[in-house]
């Protein structure tokens, strides 16, 4: 294989401002804005309404030639009082661009001169990340983004009987299910950002700018005076849990997303650590359904090569799920760079080649050296799948290609048993269509 | 055919008064010239306007909008030179370098080139600290360099930089260094100085311009030498530069030096002494 250094082919990752925006989107009320040009803000509402078919509201600062060259400053402030003027919102996330970047336009400077020449109303919360292209990737944006929401907004008070949960980049349909094993589990949560109820809203008849989900901005501000935070997952959790700890003193605590038995198990058992509350009974039920299929249909996928790649969080627990599977994971492959992280999955699957920053050509490269038995990873690998004529697991972000995904948890046990289901039947699906019509089985 | 030509060289070596004076004496051979200012201080066509009365072309999009007329950004100075100051963002704000883009793009797109220009003069700022500075002399643009150097020991540094940058951009297109022009500071020794730094780059010293206080007491009325008062013998110096840049035929690829032999050369010539 030969080595790469200046040219990315089929990426696995995205743009800062991407992730920024989703972060926004599971506040409650709040208005994504992104200081840049036009074309910019496009991008990232097609992106996102593409994966989860939903409206995606977001504004822009519009920049032409003139702002670059004189600074965007006029047009921010312009844009902030149009927004609170014309879409009435409770906070406004600013994620800056890769031109506002590189001409040093100062977005947190600007909005804390509007703050001071007191023309911002007072109940407006405004906040802003710094999220240039050229730097990281969506996940990197998002966990700046989270950050900087729970930085501005959090405000010590009297101690509350909560926990704190910061969730990462994962679907409505996961966030459900966390807040499903919360209240199982009798403990009262503060899951920020929450884009549940709000990437997934009923249909209703009514377009909503801002949907009855979200994180509301008061929970925000206790979250300085839960007991703990949880990050679930390091890239894109952890920076806001470590501000939290660093500013209010809750202690933050790394978790993998729950994702396979054994990261769900930890995730059970941190919380019934920290409540001094048992599992339930249901969990235990639960659980034990979970290994029963398992168990049942383990001769399907035991010693299957996989290749996986996505979002890094997303792939650690997808790996750590098929180890435990008895998958072999041969690749496991992130587009985020992260040294971090791949030391993390090395320890997961220490026989995988694990790359952190790589691309899907990186991806194909090695399989033709060593194919493997099924890719689990965004949409992105379709065309590699196809080409290489494996099954491919629609998981992760972005999905543009299957509809309703992001409806189906793969966190929890739950998650598990849907991802079980997937993976052992998919294999099954490939074999019955590669095998001769004599060997076709009926009971497999 | 029209000659483009930049004008590069440290801060506040003269190449403002240089470039004015210049084209001052090449009017009056004849010739149409206009002078592009690429300095967001937009100083550099004040003497041929008499005072600084230009509205720039940025000052110009940002109030107008991109549909603008060429009569609103071009103004006539002394000798019906046409002066142009591209303008730029206040300090500390926005990005001067993509202003010198934007306008030079936007001159372009007008049509100010023509027009039955003989030379163009970009009048640069001091350092080129990014892309944006180096605008004028991209392919398609000015294709003749000169730089404004002193016997300073600063000067010579920033011109040898200054020849790095012009190697870089005569690797790709058609940009040549013409040569160094000297506006003396009464350095001991600066002619030969300046004649040997010149050799060592591969190229000529085009002109020694002497220090004269006549060039003070015009800039002082907002005139070039040869507009306030022609008969001085400066206004013959800068006669005789417009001449040489009219008539010089060496176009080189610059070879600038390493720093040691640049303050070797300077201990040569008895400077650090």
């Amino acid at each position: 294989m030969t080595e790469r250094k200046n040219l990315v082919v089929n990426p696995v990752k995205t743009c800062q401002p991407l992730g920024a925006v989703l972060a926004c989107l599971g506040i409650h009320g709040c208005m994504p804005h992104s200081h840049g040009s036009q074309g910019c803000a496009s991008y990232l509402r097609m992106q996102l309404s593409r994966h989860f078919r939903e409206f995606i509201p977001t504004t822009t600062s519009s920049f032409s030639e003139a702002q670059v060259v004189f600074g965007g400053s006029g047009n921010l402030k312009q844009a902030i009082r149009n927004i609170i003027h014309i879409y009435k919102p409770q906070a406004i996330g600013v994620s800056t661009t890769c031109s506002a970047e590189t001409i040093g336009d100062d977005a947190e400077g600007i909005i804390a001169e509007m703050r001071g020449s007191g023309e911002l109303p007072e109940d407006v919360v405004i906040f802003t990340a710094s999220t240039p292209s050229y730097k990281g990737s969506h996940v990197t944006g998002f966990a700046s983004m989270v950050k900087s929401a729970v930085d501005s907004i959090a405000v010590k008070g009297a101690a509350n009987d909560k926990i704190n949960i910061i969730p990462g980049m994962i679907s409505p349909g996961d966030i459900r299910e966390i807040k499903r094993l919360l209240a199982l589990m009798g403990i009262k949560a503060i899951i920020m950002p929450d884009i549940s109820g709000v990437l997934d809203a009923p249909m209703t008849g009514k377009l909503k700018l801002y949907q009855d989900g979200g994180t509301p901005l008061e929970e925000i501000a206790d979250m300085a005076n839960s007991s703990i935070t949880f990050a679930l997952g390091q890239e894109a959790s952890l920076p806001a849990a470590l501000g939290l700890e660093e500013k209010h003193g809750v202690s933050a605590e790394m978790l993998p997303l729950p994702i396979g038995i054994e990261n769900t198990d930890r995730f059970i058992m941190e919380l019934s650590r920290i409540s001094g509350k048992p599992v339930p009974a249901q969990l235990e039920e639960e659980r034990g359904r979970l290994v029963d299929m398992m168990l049942d249909a383990h001769a399907h996928w035991y010693g299957k090569k996989a290749a996986i790649y996505g979002d890094p969080d997303i792939v650690e627990g997808i790996t750590a799920m098929a180890v435990g599977l008895g998958i072999e994971p041969l690749y496991v492959l992130t587009g985020t760079k992260s040294n971090r992280w791949e030391e993390t999955v090395k320890t997961i699957a220490p026989n995988a080649h694990v790359i952190n920053g790589g691309d899907l050509l990186t991806l194909k490269d090695l399989m033709k050296e060593q194919p493997v038995d099924i890719m689990l990873g965004n949409s992105h690998g379709k065309f590699l799948a196809k080409e290489m004529d494996m099954p491919l697991i629609r998981v992760g972000f972005p999905i543009l290609d299957r509809a309703n995904l992001q409806h189906f948890p793969v966190v929890g046990y739950s998650g598990a048993a849907w991802l079980a289901e997937r993976i052992g039947n998919t294999l099954l699906d490939w074999k019955d269509a590669h095998v001769p019509d004599h060997m076709l089985e009926l009971i497999m | 055919m029209m000659r483009q030509i930049a004008i590069y060289g440290k801060g506040g070596i003269g190449k403002s008064t240089t470039t004015q004076n210049t084209v001052a004496a090449l009017s009056e051979m004849g010739k149409k010239v206009m002078v592009v200012g690429c300095d967001p201080k937009a100083d550099s066509t004040r003497l041929l306007l008499h005072g600084l009365n230009q509205k720039t072309v940025l000052d110009t999009i940002r109030e107008e909008g991109e549909d603008i007329d060429l009569e609103d950004i071009i103004k006539v100075g002394f000798n019906n030179i046409k002066c142009v100051e591209s303008g730029g963002p206040e300090p500390g704000v926005g990005c001067a370098g993509r202003g010198i883009i934007t306008s030079i793009n936007m001159l372009e797109n007008l049509g100010a080139y023509e027009e039955g220009i003989d030379y163009v003069f970009y009048d640069v700022l001091g350092d080129v600290v990014c892309g944006g500075f180096a605008m004028p002399i991209r392919e398609g643009k000015a294709k003749e360099i000169y730089i404004v150097a002193s016997g300073e020991m600063m000067a010579l540094y920033a011109a040898n930089n200054i020849c790095k940058g012009i190697r870089k951009y005569a690797t790709q297109g058609g940009v040549r260094l013409g040569g160094i022009i000297c506006n003396s500071r009464n350095v001991d020794n600066e002619e030969e100085l300046l004649k040997a730094f010149s050799k060592k780059l591969n190229t000529q010293l085009i002109k020694f311009v002497p220090r004269d206080n006549v060039v003070q007491r015009a800039e002082i009325n907002k005139k070039t030498v040869i507009d306030y008062d022609p008969s001085v013998p400066q206004a013959d110096v800068y006669r005789s530069l417009a001449m040489a840049i009219e008539k010089n035929d060496m176009f080189v690829v610059p070879e600038p030096i390493l720093n040691d032999e640049l303050e070797t050369l300077l201990l040569e010539y008895g400077m650090l002494n």
